[in-house]
């Protein structure tokens, strides 16, 4: 008899089990709806680390589970979190416009509260069209398909030529790192229509809805935790099954599965796709918790931001990518943020916003030479897991292959 | 005109003057000696003009004297003298003509000629002529420049006049460039123009262009019916077509006063505003006026009770915009001219077009040589050994650094430079030897693990920069021979310091090629790339090969960062702005072949620049659609241009 998916993998029935009970305990914690012992902006936080925990596991999809090392994932998250940001940008705006124009005597025209929106959001570049591209800006409902839909198209295309042309590796690598410089470099630009490197603002604020900043922090962070759990259910079913099998084929040898009779380029540009769209969803998610959209975020350094915590998180586990994604993240903020203490050398103190990146850089190194299965590695330990000892003959035939610790799972 | 028919009596009378006696300036002085101590400046024209061409050698030293504020005028005969201020209030006096000391005479029977700006000008124009024929050629180019910064029509005449005098090919040779462009601005004969037209048409001086250029500039007007008389008319326009729309025509009859000014939806929206009564406009409800149709139909109705100015239709303004006619005109009188004027300044566009694609290729040549400075380190790292180096960009930037620094400690440029170029070389080996020991020996068989773990360094790289230089740019100094561009012509110029990097990428061309086909080294080399195991079972010593070329290819993105430095502010950064472009050299070209990358920074050196020079003002674009051509591009040819075949191909 067929065993569920979720019986063969114990580990998302205790994943979701502390994601539970964590967001229960933010909850309980929180200024919002509980005893306020964590304030609204540490509630941003975590909310927004629950999103880049999911693009992690998006990542760890694509690259721990697939072999293909994206350093572009960043650019659709970032497309997500701009589609959202066009609604709300475009109807508070457009709110804010009504109100206004409904103070004087004689009632707007249609084109004046559209030509009213358009200079309040597009004034900053010097203009006040609307471009093309926002033309569904005033629908909910159809943004929210284009959180999808853009981004995954954007996939779909850019994976269909990659892949169609069989690059691979780490040419693949650097292709998607130009995929998102360039669109970095688009968006940068005040005539892409998206307002150039002011990005879309003011986004914390829900059009229509009268709540606190307290309960609206709440709100996205239970989203997010919904979203990751539901992220991470799907990403353990798409494993476990056998198109699991396969993809994970292709990660250790493309070549054999490719002999064996299996699409490869269909596999990689479905998993590739899919992934897009969790990452954009995770960016739908993160920017209006954090307020602000601008094209500096979808540079190739957040990409490769990723990668790093997937990498300390270790691949190719789910739960690693969540790991590493969510601590990495806080440490940073918490460095950068100048709240760790600095440490003084007599003649040079160590300050932790200089030297934060140094430290993150270097562990780096460290954990891809000396612990290549990352903090999932620690739990290993703990269930008392070992990789067989095989003297150093090679499991997989291909040099890029993840051999022994995968030889278990 | 009048000021010609002036000059010519002037001429006659000092040709009546010089003949009863002539030697001598003063009678000429006399005649004029009213004007002259009245100094006003709508009346001294014909004096200076006597005196400069009177014909005496004199006339020079008295305009001279006079601008200067030396000549003086004795009040109790009202002769006129060079005066030097003498103790007690004297004054020396000096004949012009002699050149002897009259006499001191007291201040108080002295008048001084003070002469205002305006005054001074015109005699420093009268003074040119002199100039063009001084013997000293410093002086003649004075003049010349004078000339050229302040054209005048009763300059063309002594400019014509002094070619025979000229001794100097190059002044003479600028001497009549300047007459042709003076006859073709003032010329008062129009075959004259066109034939100096069309002599200077094929030059692309900027001087002729700025002859040229008023000469068909026009100025847009509207008529009623006809186009008036005795306009040189440049194009007739009808509203609507090219660029020139219906609104812009109406808008000039406005301005003009030839029609009712439209009424804009927001001044129909103020009328209705001040005119509400009793929630009503017009016996409109507020409610409905929420459109514009109804608005308008409001508005009419006010308007019809003379509430406001009358609304303006679509018909009317047709109407009125049929009655006119709109028109381009040329400043310039004479249809001849502006037509020859254009015809050579199109065929002066054509060459400087040309001229231009030139500069533009000379632009993406050393766009491209920047490319394949960065790019070469590279060609080795990742194209030979295949190491993905996520950190080259940080060795270029380690590289200019240390340029730097040896410029904080030698003050003098040229020996700087020579130093830090070796020193930024052994700089970056050590870190690369340090590296690849360390790091990327450990991950020869994991590709994508040596892209993070040198990404990491990269990070920390960065940082540590960030911590020891600032964040600030800093200046790496090129030496002043490097300063300056060689000028071909007034389009085309290209600057040392790029000549320099051209030159710099072709010997770095010279030396990996020396290196890889003609050293023990290079052998070596590409034995372990392509076959560390035999190559190992042959002697050699793949961990020691790989040390050193890995070392190798960093040195030398070492001091392709001094150059880079040099061209460049030298920041942090400066290595992550170019890695991915280089990576896209190396890619593009061909992994494993310096000509592919050689070719590889042409094209991509080529096409931004292209791509820059179809949307001059927008870098970002040309970037983003550069990129987005080069993942097209990998789509017909994903092994670059120049692949590898067979056994060298590696897999």
């Amino acid at each position: 008899m067929q065993r569920s998916f979720i019986a063969k993998n114990p580990s998302i029935l205790i994943f979701l089990a502390l994601l539970a009970l964590f967001t229960l305990g933010v909850t309980v914690l929180s200024e919002g709806f509980g005893i306020g012992v964590i304030s609204t902006s540490f509630v941003k936080t975590l909310g927004k680390t629950l999103c880049l925990c999911l693009i992690a596991v998006a990542m760890d999809l694509i690259w721990g589970f697939t072999g293909i090392l994206s350093l572009g994932h960043f650019a659709f998250f970032g497309l997500g979190g701009y589609m959202i940001g066009m609604w709300l940008m475009y109807e508070r705006t457009r709110m804010i416009v009504v109100d206004s124009l409904s103070q004087s005597e004689i009632p707007a025209t249609q084109s004046e509260i559209v030509d009213a929106i358009g200079n309040q959001i597009f004034g900053v570049v010097g203009s006040s069209e609307f471009p093309l591209i926002w033309i569904f800006a005033d629908s909910l409902f159809l943004q929210l398909l284009m959180v999808v839909l853009v981004p995954g198209l954007l996939a779909l295309v850019f994976g269909w030529l990659a892949f169609r042309s069989r690059v691979t590796g780490v040419y693949l690598s650097i292709l998607t790192q130009a995929m998102t410089l360039a669109l970095a470099l688009y968006l940068f630009q005040n005539d892409s229509g998206l307002r150039g490197n002011n990005g879309l603002s003011g986004l914390q604020n829900l059009p229509g809805v009268t709540a606190s900043q307290d309960a609206v922090s709440m709100w996205f962070l239970w989203a997010s935790a919904f979203a990751l759990g539901a992220g991470y259910l799907l990403a353990a079913w798409v494993v476990s099954g056998k198109f699991g099998s396969v993809i994970k084929g292709i990660r250790d040898n493309e070549a054999r599965v490719r002999f064996l009779g299996y699409s490869v380029e269909a596999y990689k540009l479905t998993v590739f796709t899919l992934t897009a769209c969790i990452a954009a969803i995770a960016g739908a998610l993160y920017y209006p918790q954090a307020g602000i959209i601008n094209p500096a975020e979808i540079a190739p350094i957040a990409s490769i931001y990723l990668a790093v915590w997937v990498a300390i998180g270790g691949r190719g586990r789910l739960y690693g990518a969540v790991i590493g994604a969510a601590l990495v993240s806080l440490l940073s903020s918490w460095f950068t943020g100048g709240q760790a203490p600095d440490i003084p050398l007599g003649v040079y103190t160590i300050k932790w916003v200089d030297w934060w990146l140094v430290l993150l850089g270097l562990s780096f190194v460290l954990v891809t030479l000396f612990a290549p299965k990352g903090m999932g590695g620690l739990i290993d330990l703990w269930t008392d897991r070992r990789s067989p000892d095989r003297h150093g003959a090679d499991l997989g035939p291909d040099a890029g292959a993840l051999r022994e610790q995968e030889a278990e799972q | 005109m009048k000021q010609l028919l002036l000059a010519a009596l002037a001429v006659l009378l000092v040709c009546f003057s010089a003949t009863a006696q002539e030697t001598s300036i003063q009678p000429v002085l006399q005649e004029h000696q009213e004007t002259i101590l009245k100094s006003s400046r709508k009346t001294i024209g014909p004096a200076i003009d006597a005196i400069a061409a009177s014909g005496l050698p004199q006339a020079q030293a008295v305009l001279e004297a006079w601008a200067n504020k030396e000549m003086w005028s004795r009040e109790s005969d009202g002769q006129f003298f060079k005066g030097e201020e003498a103790e007690d209030k004297q004054v020396r006096l000096i004949d012009f003509d002699t050149g002897d000391v009259v006499g001191a005479i007291a201040k108080s029977d002295l008048k001084q000629l003070k002469p205002n700006s305006g005054i001074r000008a015109m005699i420093s124009t009268a003074l040119v002529r002199f100039q063009l024929m001084d013997p000293d050629p410093a002086k003649r180019q004075d003049a010349l420049t004078s000339i050229q910064r302040d054209p005048e029509a009763s300059l063309l005449e002594p400019l014509r006049a002094s070619f025979e005098s000229e001794t100097d090919p190059v002044l003479l040779a600028q001497k009549q460039r300047l007459e042709r462009l003076l006859t073709i601005g003032y010329d008062t004969d129009t075959s004259a123009r066109i034939t100096a037209i069309d002599d200077m048409s094929g030059d692309l001086g900027v001087d002729l262009r700025a002859t040229l250029n008023p000469l068909v500039a026009t100025t847009r007007a509207v008529a009623p019916e006809a186009v008036p008389e005795g306009i040189n008319v440049a194009k007739i326009l009808s509203p609507g077509e090219d660029d020139f729309t219906e609104a812009q025509a109406y808008d000039m009859l406005v301005a003009k006063g030839l029609a009712p000014p439209r009424i804009p939806d927001d001044a129909i929206r103020n009328a209705l505003a001040d005119n509400i009564s009793g929630g009503r406009v017009a016996g409109f409800p507020l409610a409905i006026l929420d459109n514009d149709e109804n608005r308008r139909a409001a508005y009419i109705r006010l308007a019809e009770e003379g509430l406001a100015p009358p609304f303006v239709t679509e018909e009317q303004i047709q109407a009125s915009l049929g009655q006119h006619v709109f028109f381009d005109s040329y400043a310039d009188r004479s249809p001849e001219v502006t037509e020859a004027a254009v015809a050579a300044l199109r065929k002066i566009d054509t060459k400087v077009g040309l001229n231009q694609s030139l500069d533009l290729v000379l632009d993406a040549l050393s766009l491209a040589s920047i490319y394949f400075l960065a790019a070469i380190g590279l060609a080795i790292t990742f194209g030979v050994m295949g190491v993905i180096n996520m950190a080259h960009g940080e060795f270029i930037m380690m590289g200019a650094y240390t340029g730097y620094v040896v410029q904080q400690i030698i003050p003098d440029h040229t020996i700087s430079i020579i130093v830090a170029i070796p020193l930024a070389f052994a700089v970056t080996f050590a870190a690369g030897v340090a590296m690849e020991r360390l790091v990327i020996r450990w991950l020869y068989s994991r590709p994508l693990e040596t892209l993070l773990a040198t990404f990491g360094i990269s990070i920390a790289l960065q940082q540590l920069a960030k911590n020891i230089f600032g964040t600030q740019a800093r200046p790496l100094t090129s030496p002043g021979w490097l300063d300056g561009a060689l000028v071909m012509n007034d389009v085309v110029s290209i600057s040392y310091i790029r000549i320099a990097i051209f030159v710099l990428a072709l010997i770095f061309l010279g030396v990996f090629l020396f290196i890889m086909k003609r050293t023990r080294l290079g052998l070596e080399t590409r034995a372990v790339t392509q076959n560390p195991r035999m190559a190992a079972s042959m002697g050699i010593n793949p961990g020691r090969v790989n040390m050193l070329t890995f070392g190798l290819g960093s040195g030398i993105a070492g001091v392709a960062g001094v150059a880079i430095g040099l061209y460049a502010k030298v920041t942090s950064e400066l290595g992550s702005d170019y890695i991915v472009q280089s990576f896209m050299t190396v890619v593009v070209g061909g992994v494993g072949n310096i000509w592919g990358t050689l070719l590889g920074a042409t094209m991509i050196g080529f096409l931004q620049k292209g791509i820059e020079w179809l949307n001059p003002s927008n870098t970002l674009a040309a970037q983003t659609y550069m990129i987005v051509f080069i993942i097209i591009f990998i789509q017909f040819r994903p092994r670059g241009i120049i692949a590898l075949k067979g056994r060298a191909a590696g897999d």
